[in-house]
This record gives C-alpha cells, structure tokens and sequence, in this order.
C-alpha cells in the first residue's frame, strides 16, 4: 500500500445518507477478476439516471476527495467499493459515519476515512458547492481536514494512523509473529472441525 | 445487562473473542490478532485475494480450515451450463485456485453446493464459540450457531488465506432483548425487519451484538440464522445467539460435528459460552415480541418498514430533514404514493430464497400456503433453495409438486435473485416481494423495486398478487 500522510485536493460533494455499497458499484462489476479499471461502475446507476448527479460535472473534475452523508459505504463488503473509488482517483471520503466494512476496507487500500461531525460535513459542502475550486487538505499526520483558515480534526488509532503513514503490508506484519501463530495453532482443541 | 456488574464476568461474544486472540494489541490502538476457525469462500471476493497469494508467492496456511462452493453467479436453470461469459470466468478462476492451492470445493453440480452460508451450517462445519470469515457480509449468519461471524473484504480475505488470522479492533457489545413470544403468524424475518425499523440502519455500527430473551430462544436454529443474517443491515459487526440444547442438537451427527470424546469435550466448551450473569453490555435495546406483526419493506434500505396492515408513509411526518430527504427518494424510486396500504400494491416478482430465507423450513412454510392454490396470474414466482441438498430434502417431502403445481418455478440452488449477478433479475420498474435481505436501489436488477418479506407473506402475496398474509386469502 502506497504511503499516505497529506493528501490536498478539490473535493465532490454528494449529499446523500445511507449509500450502500450496491450504489457505489453495481453487482455486475463484482463478476471482474481484476483489481483495477473499476472507475467505469462508480456510482453507475445514479451517473447514468440522475441528471443533476455531481460526480461527471466539469466543475468537479478531478476531485480526489468525497464528501457524503451519514453512514456512507452500508451494506455488502465488497472491496470493490473502494476500489472504484480509488481508480476514480478519490483519496479520501469524508462523512459523519461509516458502514464498518466499508473503513477497515478503506484503510487496507491506502484511502482515507474521515469521520467528521454532520455540522462540519455541511460546512463543507456548502464551502465547496460555492467554490467548486477549493483545496481541501485530510492531514493524517496530525489527523485533521483543513480549508483555507478552518480546520476539524478526526478520529484516527495510532495503529491506523501508523500503517497509513508508513504504507504497511498487514500480511508482512502478520507473518513476522508466524512462530506465535504456530504456537496458538498447536493448542488448538481436537474437537474443532478440519476439512476433508 | 447494563449496569453494574462482576468485571470477572464476560458475554458471550468477549468469551468467544478471548479465545481467540493469537496475540493482543500491545501499542496504542493496535488490534488484538485472532485466529479464524472457518474461512468461507466464494467466486466473488476470492480471485484477487489468490492473485494477490500467488504474485508475493505465498500459499495458503490453512487449506484444511478453509472450504469454497460457488453461488453468486451460478445460473438456477441448469447445473452444468454457464452462459453468461464473465460469470463463466469468474467461477473457472475459483475452480483454477482451488486447485492450485488445495482447497476443498463444492462447484456448481456437487451435492453439497449452494449459498455459502447455507453450505456451513448444513454439513456442520459452523458450530458454536468458533471465529468464521468470509468475504460476504451475510456471513453473520453464522452467529446464529453462538459464533463469531462476520464479512470481510478481499484484502482481508487474501490475509486470511495467507496466514489464518486477522488483525482486529475488539468492538463495543450490544444486548438485543426480545422479551415475550412471538404470534403465531410472526416469523423470525418479521422480527428482524421490526427491529431494524424501530433501531435505524446503523444503530448497531461498531457493535457486535447479542440477541438474547424467550422469544430468541424459542426459535429453531434456521429461525434464529435469519435473525442473525440480518445483523449488517443494521450496522453491526456481528450477531449472535448463545449456543443452547437446540442448537447442539441440530449439529450434532452432521458431517462435521466431533463426535466420541471430542462431542462431549465440545459440549464442555460450548455451554460454558452463554453469557455470564453480571456481565455488561456497553448498550442494550429490548424488544416487545407480542406487540409484533408481519412486515414488509416500503423503501430502499432494510429499515424503511412498515406492519403488513400499514400505510405507506408520509415523509412530512419524518422527525429529521436527513430522514425526510431519505425517504422522499426513497418514495420516487419505489413509485409509490404516501397513504397507500401496502395491501393495495401489487407486486410483478416473489422471490423465495437467499441466506436469510432460503432453508427447509422457509421452503416449508411457503408451500403450506401455497397448497392447493395457484401463483396469480400477473406474478412470476421464483423458489430458489438455499442449496442442492436443502433442494434434495424439499424434494423428499413433494414441496416442489406444490410449488410446481401453484405455478412457481422450482429452480436450483444459489444466490440468485438476491442480488441479480445472475440471469435471475427484475426488469426496470418491475415490483418484487422477496424472501432476501437488502432492497437497495438496482439490488435485484437496474431499476428493480424489492420489498422485503417473510417466507409466507411471499407466498400469500404470489397468491393474491398485491401484498398478503395467509390470514388474508380465502
């Protein structure tokens, strides 16, 4: 994973609640064996049907940072999800909250979540409905969002914040305790289940 | 329950956690390391995960802890033949990474496929106070068995192929209390959907919770895999239901289930999981079973519902603009006009399947309705069981003469119209009533319209052909 310490950008505004991950990439994109090139299936359904929908308005091109409502990213644990998100070039989302699997996915690939207070989150959206132009700065080294002279901060772990910092592969991580793995594996019970 | 307690004394889900941790978090906010017990796998979320094994050359840890069938994109028409080419490859790739790195597979065809957690549960590999993952986040299911169980994504399923743990954040606990009996005409579905409704989508994020009380405990072990199933649609990491004389019995003889010494060295273990007396839980919700009714979706997420006898409501009357907003949408999508009684929509699509409600007894309680009366004529109604040997067993017992017989098509076990990665899919603006577990916009197919309902309210509704209980149909 690529390191991530600050990123700065303009930012998409999307006010809605509750988008599930149906919504930010379709079931049919989830039959690809690939990893990329999922930027084609992000928010397919609504760019396709809703006019007014920001994510192709030329005011808002190449935004790399997504402001949504609350619990952003419910339902399915489709990866797939951050994916798009991250070949659409989006380096974080902010919102109020987050669907559980959809942040510990986020973290994994390297793309922000940025919980923030609904009243922030409108602040901003309002900023950058009325400046489309302005940069928007998650700092995840001193875990906060900065505009111009405002700034918020956002939860982050130390452990999270560490692993974005430093760009770390967990299964390296993990592999370096494979003794202590080994142990816990050799005192397993014998009731336990094994496939045949 | 919340309040003081003994700080010796652990809930069920700290007891299955506990004995699980492989390592603790030492540094600040550091997750604990926990073993995985059962890694669940499909075609969906596994082909990168294996790519990602094969480019660092790594191979899998555990291939004797590890089990995969294929169900998203299996077609219910033919169990040979795939006809849609990206599904094709998507299930050739799991197929060539079975093979490649050992793993035990049931493919399209084999007498134990079907829905990755009907799969688990029926050959008796899900027992209780085990940890079980997969990358779909109806694994929760499981927790029906008083397990740890929940989604995850492919990066977490590529660590758990590589290493058999997961790094993870202990979560808040949450006690759900569901206190009374249920009414006769009150399925499991029906209570999770009401609890969903009264709760809101995400009351349960960061929390795995435990759904405890008589009306919880009196349900059947499919009953209570409904109700655990449902857990993600309202948020929470997981669900579960301490393990007790009616779950031990229904694994016990199942393909895998230890037997001899080792079965009562499991019972040893498994009742000492329920939650001890003084344990707290960081949160608690209480439900009042009998004040219950048969439900039904009107919107677009889990917990816009409304009592079957209902009105479609009005989105002025919405405490929040958040909600408000929400529901107007929601309302404008599903075409439907505030003040309606759900009884006068009529629907175009039944679908009887998924995870949540595709088992023996599902299938059961809808050809009880079914019996003797004909699927009406305006409705396409789909049965999907949840697998080929729940298929085999319905069989056994004439439900498909019924189904058949009422004008339901008896298809073959997978996913299906769940999620519509097959060819089972709604057309733009067709109406559905399904037995599944999200009616997200564009879930059953772009621009389908789903409600969600119990197994007889399925049935009642294919008869009458607008949404119906069995008490409702002469």
């Amino acid at each position: 994973m690529d390191k991530v310490t600050v990123h700065t950008g303009t930012a998409l505004p999307l006010r809605r609640s509750d988008v599930d991950t149906d919504q930010i990439i379709p079931a049919v994109y989830l039959k690809r064996i690939t990893k990329t090139g999922f930027d084609d299936g992000l928010f397919r359904a609504w760019r396709d049907n809703d006019p007014n929908f920001p994510l192709e308005k030329p005011e808002f091109t190449g935004a790399s940072i997504l402001i949504a409502g609350r619990q952003f990213g419910t339902g399915s644990s489709r990866e797939h999800a951050v994916w798009a998100l991250r070949d659409w070039g989006m380096r974080a989302v902010i919102a109020p909250s987050f669907g559980d699997i959809f942040r510990g996915n986020a973290l994994k690939e390297g793309l922000v979540p940025v919980t923030l207070p609904p009243d922030a989150v409108e602040t901003l959206w309002s900023i950058v409905e009325a400046t489309p132009s302005t940069k928007v700065t998650v700092d995840v080294t001193t875990r906060e969002v900065r505009v111009d002279a405002q700034s918020w901060p956002f939860p982050l772990d130390d452990f999270a914040r560490t692993r974005l910092l430093e760009g770390l592969d967990d299964i390296a991580l993990t592999l370096r305790v494979d003794g202590v793995i080994a142990d816990f594996e050799a005192a397993r019970a014998s009731f336990l289940p094994v496939v045949r | 329950m919340v309040g003081e307690g003994n700080v010796s004394a652990r809930t069920l889900s700290e007891k299955v956690w506990d004995a699980h941790v492989v390592r603790p978090g030492t540094e600040p906010g550091e997750p604990d390391l926990l073993y995985v017990d059962l890694h669940l796998v499909h075609e969906v979320t596994s082909p990168q995960a294996f790519d990602g094994l094969r480019v660092a050359g790594r191979r899998v840890r555990r291939p004797d802890l590890t089990i995969a069938t294929e169900d998203h994109n299996t077609p219910t028409d033919s169990l040979t033949t795939i006809s849609e080419p990206v599904s094709r490859t998507q299930i050739e790739a799991l197929r060539r990474n079975c093979a490649e790195f050992g793993i035990r597979s049931h493919p399209l065809g084999d007498a134990e496929q079907g829905i990755v957690h009907v799969l688990g549960p029926q050959i008796g590999l899900t027992q209780p106070g085990m940890t079980i993952v997969c990358g779909d986040s109806h694994t929760a299911t499981h927790g029906a068995f008083g397990s740890l169980a929940f989604g995850i994504g492919t990066s977490e399923v590529e660590h758990v192929l590589a290493t058999q743990t997961l790094p993870q954040a202990r979560p808040k606990t949450m006690a759900v209390t569901v206190d009374g009996e249920l009414g006769p005409d009150v399925t499991a579905k029906d209570l999770v959907l009401s609890l969903i409704s009264q709760v809101g989508t995400g009351a349960g994020i960061g929390h795995v919770v435990e759904y405890r009380g008589p009306a919880i405990q009196a349900l059947s072990m499919e009953g209570r895999m409904t109700i655990a199933n449902m857990s993600i649609e309202w948020g929470a990491k997981a669900g579960m239901i301490a393990p007790d004389d009616t779950a031990f019995s229904y694994v016990e003889g199942r393909q895998y289930a230890p037997t001899g010494k080792d079965w009562e060295a499991a019972l040893d273990y498994w009742r000492s999981l329920p939650t001890d007396a003084g344990a707290t839980f960081d949160a608690e919700v209480r439900i009042d079973a009998p004040s219950l009714r048969p439900f039904v979706t009107w919107g677009t997420n889990p917990g816009q519902g409304v009592s079957l006898d209902g009105v479609v409501p009005d989105p002025s009357n919405f405490g929040d603009v958040g909600s408000r907003t929400a529901a107007e949408r929601a309302l404008a999508y599903m075409a439907l006009e505030p003040g309606t009684r759900m009884y006068d929509v009529p629907v175009d699509v039944v679908f009887l399947g998924s995870c949540t409600n595709g088992r023996l007894e599902d299938l059961r309680a809808a050809a009880d309705v079914l019996r003797g009366r004909r699927v009406a004529q305006s409705v396409r109604m789909l049965v999907v069981p949840g697998s080929a040997a729940v298929r085999l067993q319905a069989e056994a017992e004439g439900l498909h003469k019924v189904f058949e017989d009422a004008g339901a098509e008896w298809r073959f076990a997978g996913c299906s119209m769940c999620l519509g990665m097959n060819p089972d899919t709604l057309e733009p603006g067709q109406r559905s009533a399904s037995t599944s577990n999200r009616n997200f916009e564009g879930r059953q197919g772009r621009g389908g319209r789903t409600h969600l309902v119990s197994p007889p309210v399925a049935a009642a509704t294919a008869v009458a052909g607008h949404f119906a209980a069995p008490a409702d149909l002469n």
